[in-house]
This record gives C-alpha cells, sequence and structure tokens, in this order.
C-alpha cells in the first residue's frame, strides 16, 4: 500500500470511528428523551403508567381553572370533549393560557391519576393550534373544522 | 391601488428572474457574451422590483390599509408607528417577502463586488440565484401573496400584531436572521457556478470566502439577537431551549462554522476541494429547512407560523429539487475534482478535519433529534416530542471536545508539525489553564465545582493558546508593536471570535450551572431572599400604553445594606387583541443579570411571580458579538482587497493567475 493511501485510509478510519461514536451516543441519547404524547381519551383508557413521562395535548375545559389564594397552585381539566384529566401544576401558567385554548402539558401520571404537570405549553399565536392538540380533538372526532384531518407527513 | 402595484411588481420580478435563472448560465455554456452580460441588469431589475413590493407592503401598514388581508392580521390603527413599519414582517407572507427581498440584496451586492470574478462566473452565480430566486418568488405568488385583497367588505380596523412581537427583539431579530440565513444562499450559488465551470481551484475558494464569512457573522448576530430576545421576552429565564425552529440556524450555523474552516484549507492548501463544496451545499440546505419546518407548521413552536398543508408541500418541493439537484450535480462532478492528502497527523489540515468532523457531526445529531417526531410519527402514527435532554447529553461534550482542539489548531502548521513542537508549546498554556480552573473556583465559591473547573481550564486554553501563538509571531520582531500590525486582518478576526468561543463557554456553562430562580407569591411589603438578593415587593398599580393596559409592579432589591435596583416588572392585556403578555424586568449586568416575571395577582396586592439571578448570561451575547466581529474583519482582509486592486488594473487577465504567487506569499 502506498503511503498516501495508507494515510487517505488512514483519515475514513478516524473520520468513520467518529461518527460511529455519535451515532451511538444519539441513539441512546434518543431513546433515553422520547416523550411520548397521548390524548385525555388515551389516558381514560389506562393506556398510560403511572410515573411515565409523556406528553398530553387537549383544551382547558371551560369554568375547571382552580387557582390558590396563597400558593402558586393551579388545577384545571385538560379534555378533547369525550374524556378529561385533571392536571396539578405548580408555578406561573403561559400568558395565552386561558379556558378553552389548546395546550400541551408535560409530565407524568401520579397514582390518584392526576396529571403532575412539569411544564405547561400554550401558543403566542392564537389561531395556531399544535400538532398534539389537534390530533387529540381530530381523533375524538371533536376538531373545530368537524372534519377528520390528521396532519399528513 | 398600491397593494395592486406591489402585485404587479412582483409578477415582473418574477419573469425577470425566470430571464435570470435561464439566460445567463445558458450564457455561459455556450459562450455567449451578451446572454452572459444580461446577468448583472437582470440581478438589479429584481432587486428593483422586489423593493418596490415591499415598500408597497410597507405603505399598505404605515396607511392602516385593512382591505389587504395581511395587513389586516397583523396591524391596528392604535400599533405605535415602528410597529407599523416592521408588521411587515409580523408574518408569514411578509416575511417570506422580506425574505425574498433579501436574497435579491445579496444578489445586488454579488454583482456589486465581483468585479475581478471572471464575467461568466458571475452570471453562473447569478443565475443559480436567479433560479433560487424564481421558485420563491412563485411560491409567494401562488399560496402566499401578502396583497390579497378582503373583498367585498373589509374590516373597520385590524386584529393588531402579535403581542409577544412588539418588541425591539422583533425589529432586530428576524432581518438579522434572514440576511445571514440567506447568505449562505450566495456561497452555494458559488458552489455551483463552481461545479458547473468545473473549475474549483484556490481562485474559487478565495472569490467564495469574504462572503462566507460574512454570511456567518451576521448569522451569528441574529441567532444571539434571537436568543437575547427569548431571555427577556417569553419570560422562562432560558436563552436557549432547543427548540425545533431555532435549530435549523443553530444546524446551518455548525455547517457554516466548518464551511469557513474548510474554506480556508481549500484556499490556501487547494485540499479538501469536494468537501468544501458539498458544506455549502448542506448549510444552504440548512436554511431551507428552516424556512420548510417554521412555514410548513408541522412542528409545535414557539416561531410556528400558522399555515395550510400546500405551503409545505410547495417547499417541500423547493427543497426537494434544490437539494436532490445540487447533490446530484456534486455526484456528477466531485470525481473529477483531484484531492490530495499532502500532509501529517499533526498538521493544521488535520486538526481543521478534526474540527469539520465534530462540527458536522454535531450539526446532524441535531439535524435528527429536529425531524425524529415527525419521522416517528409518519410510520408509527404516534406523536412524540423529543426534550433539551437529548439534545444537552450530545452537543455539550462534542463542543468540549471541540474546544480542545480550537486550542491546538491556531499552534499548528501547515503540512507537518512535529509532536515534539506542539507539546513543547502547549505544555504551558495546559498548565496555565489547570492553574487558573483549578484556583479561581477554589477562591469565589470556596468550594470545589466540576462544572466550574471544567469550563475555566477550557475557556483559559483557548485564550492562553491563542495568546501563545500571538506571542511567537512577534517574539523575533525588532519591536513588538510593530509585530502586531505586521499581522493580517484576517488572523486578528480568528483570534477575536476564538476569544469569543471561550467568553461564550464561560457564559452558557457558568449561566447553566449557577443560575438560581425561584417563582413565589409575595403580598405587599414581603421579602424573598434568593442567592444573598433580598427581593421586596413594595406595590402594584394599573398603567395604561398606547394599545395596552396593565398592571405594573414595584420591587426593591438589596444586598447586604445597599439598594441595588428598583425593577419594574408589567403584565399587560393587548385590547385589539385581547392577547395578554408579560414584561420582565432586568437589572443586566457585566457579572450577573436579575430577573423577575410578573405572574398573576392572587388576592389584594399579593402577586405570583419568578425571580431569577442568571451570572455571567451576558456573555454568551458579547461571546457572540467577538464571534461576529471576527467574522467581519477576516473578510476585510486586504489579502481580497488587493487582488481585488491588482486584477483591476489588468482587466480581462484571469485573477487566479496573478493571485498564485502572492497566495504563497501569504501563507
Amino acid at each position: 500500500m502506498k503511503a498516501h493511501r495508507r494515510k487517505r485510509l488512514g483519515v475514513i478510519m478516524f473520520i468513520a470511528a467518529g461518527l460511529s461514536v455519535a451515532v451511538g451516543l444519539t441513539l441512546y441519547a434518543l431513546s433515553q428523551n422520547i416523550d411520548l404524547f397521548y390524548t385525555p381519551t388515551q389516558v381514560a383508557q389506562g393506556e398510560v403508567n403511572a410515573g411515565q413521562r409523556i406528553r398530553i395535548g387537549g383544551m382547558v375545559r371551560e369554568g375547571s381553572v382552580q387557582s390558590a389564594v396563597d400558593s402558586l397552585v393551579v388545577r384545571f381539566v385538560a379534555t378533547d370533549y369525550i374524556n378529561d384529566v385533571s392536571i396539578y401544576h405548580e408555578g406561573i401558567l403561559p400568558d395565552l393560557f386561558r379556558e378553552g385554548q389548546g395546550i400541551v402539558v408535560e409530565g407524568s401520571l401520579d397514582s390518584a391519576g392526576v396529571f403532575q404537570a412539569s411544564r405547561v405549553l400554550a401558543k403566542h399565536d392564537e389561531n395556531y393550534m399544535s400538532p398534539e392538540v389537534k390530533a387529540a380533538l381530530d381523533a375524538a372526532g371533536t376538531s373545530p373544522e368537524g372534519a377528520v384531518t390528521r396532519p399528513e407527513t | 391601488m398600491i397593494p395592486e402595484l406591489g402585485s404587479f411588481s412582483l409578477i415582473l420580478a418574477l419573469c425577470l428572474s425566470a430571464l435570470l435563472g435561464v439566460l445567463p448560465i445558458a450564457g455561459a455554456h455556450f459562450n455567449n457574451q451578451v446572454w452572459i452580460s444580461m446577468a448583472r441588469p437582470l440581478t438589479a431589475g429584481v432587486f428593483v422590483f422586489l423593493g418596490l413590493a415591499i415598500s408597497a407592503l410597507a405603505y399598505a401598514f404605515v396607511t392602516d390599509d385593512f382591505s389587504v388581508s395581511f395587513v389586516a392580521q397583523h396591524s391596528n390603527t392604535l400599533l405605535p408607528m415602528r410597529y407599523k413599519f416592521t408588521a411587515v414582517w409580523g408574518g408569514h407572507e411578509g416575511s417570506f417577502l422580506l425574505w425574498t427581498f433579501m436574497l435579491a440584496g445579496w444578489m445586488l451586492l454579488v454583482g456589486v463586488f465581483s468585479k475581478t470574478v471572471p464575467a461568466e462566473f458571475v452570471a453562473r452565480v447569478l443565475g443559480v440565484l436567479g433560479i433560487l430566486i424564481f421558485s420563491y418568488i412563485l411560491f409567494m405568488l401562488s399560496t402566499s401573496n401578502p396583497f390579497d385583497r378582503i373583498v367585498p367588505l373589509p374590516p373597520a380596523d385590524g386584529a393588531d400584531l402579535n403581542s409577544a412581537l412588539q418588541d425591539i427583539g422583533f425589529i432586530l431579530h428576524p432581518p438579522t436572521l434572514y440576511m445571514g440565513y440567506v447568505g449562505f444562499s450566495v456561497v452555494f450559488a458559488f458552489a455551483i457556478a463552481a461545479l458547473l465551470s468545473g473549475r474549483m481551484d484556490a481562485a474559487w475558494a478565495r472569490w467564495s470566502r469574504p462572503w462566507a464569512n460574512v454570511a456567518w457573522a451576521i448569522l451569528t448576530v441574529g441567532i444571539a439577537l434571537g436568543s437575547w430576545w427569548a431571555y427577556y421576552e417569553l419570560g422562562w429565564g432560558g436563552w436557549w431551549a432547543w427548540d425545533p425552529v431555532e435549530n435549523p440556524p443553530m444546524i446551518t450555523w455548525l455547517l457554516g462554522t466548518a464551511l469557513i474552516h474548510s474554506l480556508a484549507v481549500t484556499e490556501k492548501r487547494g485540499m479538501f476541494k469536494s468537501w468544501t463544496v458539498l458544506l455549502a451545499i448542506l448549510a444552504f440546505s440548512g436554511s431551507l429547512l428552516g424556512t420548510f419546518i417554521t412555514r410548513s407548521g408541522l412542528l409545535t413552536s414557539v416561531h410556528a407560523f400558522a399555515s395550510d398543508p400546500s405551503r409545505g408541500f410547495f417547499i417541500l418541493g423547493i427543497l426537494g429539487i434544490s437539494i436532490g439537484g445540487s447533490l446530484l450535480l456534486f455526484a456528477l462532478r466531485a470525481p473529477l475534482m483531484k484531492g490530495s492528502f499532502g500532509f501529517e497527523h499533526t498538521s493544521r489540515e488535520f486538526f481543521l478535519l478534526v474540527n469539520n468532523v465534530i462540527l458536522v457531526v454535531s450539526a446532524a445529531s441535531i439535524f435528527l433529534g429536529t425531524l425524529f417526531p415527525m419521522v416517528y410519527q409518519a410510520f408509527t402514527d404516534d406523536l412524540i416530542s423529543i426534550g433539551p435532554p437529548y439534545f444537552n447529553t450530545i452537543f455539550v461534550p462534542l463542543m468540549m471536545l471541540l474546544f480542545v482542539f480550537v486550542g491546538v489548531g491556531p499552534l499548528s502548521r501547515w503540512k507537518r508539525t512535529s509532536s515534539a513542537y506542539l507539546v513543547a508549546q502547549l505544555s504551558k498554556v495546559l498548565f496555565a489553564s489547570l492553574v487558573i480552573g483549578l484556583v479561581i473556583p477554589l477562591i469565589v465559591l470556596a468550594e470545589f465545582s466540576l462544572a466550574a473547573t471544567v469550563t475555566l481550564i477550557l475557556a483559559s486554553w483557548i485564550v492562553f493558546a491563542i495568546s501563545k501563538d500571538i506571542g511567537n509571531k512577534i517574539v523575533n520582531k525588532r519591536s513588538k508593536v510593530d509585530g502586531l500590525k505586521a499581522l493580517g486582518l484576517s488572523y486578528y478576526g480568528m483570534v477575536l471570535a476564538h476569544i469569543g468561543i471561550a467568553v461564550m463557554l464561560i457564559g452558557a456553562a457558568l449561566t447553566s450551572y449557577f443560575s438560581e430562580e425561584r417563582s413565589v407569591l409575595l403580598r405587599l411589603g414581603e421579602s424573598v431572599n434568593l442567592g444573598g438578593y433580598v427581593f421586596t415587593l413594595k406595590g402594584s398599580e394599573r398603567i395604561e400604553g398606547p394599545n395596552y393596559v396593565g398592571d405594573e409592579a414595584e420591587l426593591t432589591v438589596v444586598k447586604g445594606d445597599e439598594l441595588l435596583t428598583v425593577l419594574y416588572p408589567q403584565r399587560r392585556l393587548y385590547v385589539a387583541s385581547g392577547t395578554p403578555s408579560t414584561e420582565m424586568a432586568i437589572d443586566a449586568g457585566f457579572l450577573r443579570d436579575l430577573f423577575v416575571t410578573l405572574g398573576e395577582e392572587k388576592g389584594a396586592g399579593a402577586w405570583s411571580m419568578t425571580l431569577y439571578v442568571k451570572p455571567f448570561v451576558r456573555w454568551i451575547w458579547l461571546g457572540a458579538i467577538l464571534m461576529a466581529l471576527g467574522g467581519t474583519l477576516a473578510s476585510a482582509d486586504k489579502r481580497y482587497r488587493r487582488l481585488r486592486v491588482k486584477a483591476a488594473g489588468k482587466s480581462g487577465v484571469r485573477s487566479d493567475a496573478l493571485a498564485a504567487p502572492e497566495l504563497q506569499a501569504a501563507s
């Protein structure tokens, strides 16, 4: 093998080794950090284990928001208008959090079936509905447009 | 009438760009001088008509023409004038017009500042950009015309600009980001022109380099502005969230960083040619991907525009054709490029290769994490999200590895550097960094902190290595000042950008590890202590702005016995749209920020709020500014200008013939 060939091979081996380390690290990190998304109906049907980190999308049920006077605790109900999930959150809600508004919550179910939300996401654009909320309403057949239009990819 | 003129200008720009996309490239191919000479006038025409179009839209905003649908959705009679003007990019249609106009601006600059480049090469560059801008204008006219009217009944008043956008950050961030993004189209066009003409040599790299550096510098500023804006506007005290829309600029930036380093090797040593071309294609693809993700509405993000699927398909089409086409061209032409591997394992070429591999791998893993939810959904029909921990797990170790090489690279020499030399050079640097990294955190924090130690070791490693390199360069000069003067602007650009990395590293790491935050409920007169700072709620009152009403709280911050500052966080309700918005109160400082976001009123005079103490957070943006200055300095190097003057003196002579000996001297 000529010297420059060997050098080229060395460089290629180096790149390949770097890439495989990176791919391994990436796949490991990916497998650790996937948050699955569920609709309120799926939660009500018991598809989710307590303690599993998930996301739930839905609408904030009108009249369900109770915020404590002496602390930052907020309780509300996320719904797809078929089934409800009770949400518990301690913290400040985003600006656009309102009753009847689409939201996405991140967290896990506790043993009592209450969803302990570590993060509540509401959108900054009122006309924008996140794919999660839309999917939840579509699955329940309660999408405001009526028609079932899952986002195609 | 004016909006129709805007539409008409768009159509004219479309026609001119169609000609621009065909004639100059065909002219260069068939050696037709007339067609080649059409490139610059056609570019100017496209620029003028897009300029007219965007002016017409601005005029519609300023005159409150709510019969134009886009204006009605994004403005209001009460909106302050500066936001009426900038609401032009407050939504999908207008911001795409701005994007397209920016591209036309870059094209005009290419036409003006490429007098030394052979005419037929410029014709190909502008032709490629012409095809690109043609597809953008076609997209605008067919799916998202900003001049569409509401007929027959226009609303009496507009729906107002999204309240989160009514801010200086909105005035600055989108245009800067777009300008940086679109700048990579120019570098892409240079690469494609090189593939078309079959001349991928040092001259081509030298023509592209200033453009790549400037685009990279502007993109750096654009991303930093976005981070700064998110920091104080979104109210969660963060400066980077790995949001699906933040990621493509980051991917583009990482690939762009790899590109400007790879271009250096191509220019100075004539190597890595096909790799450089591939990077130019990839960086450009990153910018298109950003457009696609933002405008297709497929991913959940704070940036996403409300959108319909037809737009997503159209952009996907542009994306597929341009990336697929350029990669096909690359596959056909790349084998013609003769590569050489004349360098050793400890040469500068090798360290720049390492830099490129790390940067490309980090860009690829961010790309994977960003698109994985979409792919996953396509195959399983399940919706998932990938959280920030994924990105941090990958990005942080890769960057730490990269920073080690940022120290080594500048001290190494082209072709061959003996290991003994490197060890001799770097052992003192390593020793000094270890001392700094171990001692300073112990003195300041009075305890051992792994995070602070590692951060400071890496940051001082970068800075000391650069200082050592400067020292080496002037040590034999008779006068140190003359020695410093003799170093080129591009060298100083490199120094500045690398110091910027060290500064940003300190900011990012220390903020992440040592920030404190707490959500509290404060009654009138109550205090809370956070990290030694005592925040006291002194009162709250109603406020009224031009287009909003709200509340403002007053908090004093005391440290020891000293009153540091009084903070006034606000909570606003924008009247026209009915959207609430929180306005943070920030006391910015070189060493720390104090930061309060107001929640809601609970009972009389009691407010929920989140308090933050964020050490060194400003260093993140300071580092970005240094990097951008570095990129700008490098592109202003007299090497590029000198060649221009010489080549201009002998017009018609190929400038690379002139340049070759010069280059040897410079490197």
